[in-house]
């Protein structure tokens, strides 16, 4: 019943959105960052020694949580810019909008800690494993999303061919990854993986969720924060924005 | 506890420059976007403040 | 008078963009001389040692293919934009997604269909055995539709935006990608005794699933551009 009260579409529209993200956004920060300083002490102080990895395997404890991230958020992205692109919501396109650049770099950071990893393991910067290469492509799909959307003067129209490059490459990151992964089998790729290793304790499994949900908290904190901006520079001419005070 | 001392912390048993450069490119990532963010944030209000 | 039906309209626009693409080959010729071009700069730049040259053979026909389709994508589109057909098309009674079936299959003809007739030519400069040519054209003929179908996508979303060309590659080449690895492996999995029926029905499955969903997003984001 008392759910019911809530009247959740009223966050819908950007004016009544912009100060509830900006009640938001410091909560989430602060989830963050308690979040990384426990996820940080467990990758450092509780998580053992790999017997195979030696200390280098630490690195799964931001490479996978990012790698985590990049995928989710290109999904939660392609999602928000198809709401925008049927129901014609402005919020959802202006959310899409402010989660690219964070996915982008979610994705880089993947890819960096992914080489850094690779180098005393695989002995080389760069191997083409199935899931480094599909982490590539989708930073390049990442930058089409954005590189399109600013490339178009008209927002409105901008959201709407955004929309439809983000669905077209939600549809085809399954189809991509598992092409990558069968070409990868033929040509006897690594077979050793960040993920597979052989004694994943439990303590490993904590700090890497542990970070996984402080890589989350910041995400959304910084989405928050972007599409504040997004929305001020969209609504530069609305009457709500011109009130004294619509900024705090 | 892991380490006996600061040094064989920072050096990661010979694997100190992988996890700490994805470490610390990580941190400077994030601080990087977040000051970005804070800094389109002022140069639109500052915009706002001239139009008034 | 009524309306032309489904058929007789299809027919008309393929029949229409044929006609264009014969009284301008000099534009078809470009697409087909840069895949030869591209192909052939390949034993220059790497060697011509046999083995080498055969090993390379289908992934640079392959990726040569992928990019003079791209070069071609521009074409698609651009001339009835400016002419105002597009406008026409949209507020046609047929549906959108019909008619850009139509004009794609156009395309394919004109652009497509040379590449895959002179691939064989060229696997023969990498030394690629009878076998090996015959799964090459039969992984053209499968997927280079699929290349022409994706990329109407890019070519309609990028309609009439400045810096078109370097954009509509960044957006359709990634997704080439699954079509460029089936493409090429069929040929290096029959080479290596493998057979090349799983490749090649799998490119027939992209062929499909994308003959069903390409034209219905290349219709919607032709909307977006004419709005």
């Amino acid at each position: 019943m008392i759910m019911t009260d809530i009247r959740w579409f009223k966050y819908s529209s950007p004016q009544t959105f912009y100060p509830l993200a900006g009640t938001l956004a410091p909560w989430f920060s602060a989830a963050a960052a308690l979040l990384a300083i426990a996820g940080l002490y467990i990758s450092f102080f509780m998580a053992p020694t790999d017997f195979q990895q030696g200390e280098a395997y630490r690195i799964i404890f931001i490479h996978v949580p990012a790698a985590w991230m990049s995928m989710f958020l290109y999904l939660v992205m392609a999602v928000w810019a198809a709401i925008g692109l049927a129901w014609n919501t402005r919020l959802s396109s202006m959310m899409a909008c402010a989660i690219a650049p964070t996915g982008a770099i979610m994705t880089f950071i993947a890819l960096w800690t992914g080489a850094l990893w690779g180098k005393p393991m695989w002995g080389a910067w760069w191997v083409w494993d199935a899931r480094l290469t599909s982490e590539l492509i989708l930073l390049f799909l990442y930058l089409g999303f954005m590189f399109l959307h600013a490339a178009i003067d008209d927002p409105r129209r901008a959201d709407r061919a955004a929309a439809v490059i983000a669905i077209v490459g939600a549809i085809n990151v399954p189809i991509i990854y598992f092409s990558v992964k069968w070409w990868n089998t033929l040509h006897q790729g690594a077979s050793v993986s960040l993920m597979r290793s052989p004694s994943m304790a439990a303590t490993m499994l904590l700090g890497m969720l542990v970070m996984a949900l402080a890589f989350w908290m910041y995400s959304i904190a910084v989405i928050l924060m972007r599409v504040r901006c997004v929305i001020i520079e969209r609504e530069r001419h609305a009457d709500w924005i011109k009130a004294p005070g619509a900024l705090e | 506890m892991n380490w006996g001392s600061l040094s064989a912390f920072i050096e990661m048993g010979g694997y100190g420059g992988y996890v700490w450069g994805s470490f610390g490119v990580t941190a400077v990532c994030f601080v990087l976007e977040a000051a970005a963010v804070a800094a389109r944030r002022r140069s639109l209000l500052r915009e706002r403040r001239e139009l008034d | 008078m009524s309306a032309p039906g489904l058929l007789d309209s299809v027919v008309a626009v393929v029949a229409r963009d044929l006609r264009i693409a014969l009284r301008r080959r000099a534009d078809v010729m470009t697409s087909l001389i840069f895949f030869v071009i591209v192909v052939s700069l390949f034993p220059l730049g790497v060697g011509a040692d046999p083995v080498l040259l055969r090993t390379l053979g289908p992934g640079v026909v392959w990726v040569a293919a992928l990019l003079a389709c791209m070069l071609a994508l521009a074409r698609l589109f651009a001339n009835d934009y400016a002419d105002g057909t597009l406008e026409q098309m949209v507020l046609a009674p047929q549906p959108l997604a019909l008619l850009v079936l139509a004009k794609t299959a156009a395309h394919w003809l004109t652009t497509g269909l040379p590449l895959v007739i002179v691939a064989p030519l060229l696997g023969v400069q990498f030394d690629l055995d009878a076998d090996a040519l015959l799964i090459l054209l039969a992984s053209l003929l499968l997927g280079t539709p699929t290349l022409s179908l994706i990329g109407g996508i890019g070519a309609a979303l990028t309609l009439g935006l400045r810096g078109g060309g370097a954009l509509l590659a960044l957006l359709v080449l990634p997704l080439y990608i699954p079509v460029l690895i089936f493409g090429a492996g069929a040929v290096e999995a029959s080479a290596a005794a493998l057979g090349a029926g799983a490749h090649l029905s799998l490119l027939a499955a992209l062929l499909l699933g994308s003959l069903v969903f390409a034209p219905w997003a290349t219709a919607l984001a032709l909307r977006i551009a004419i709005e």
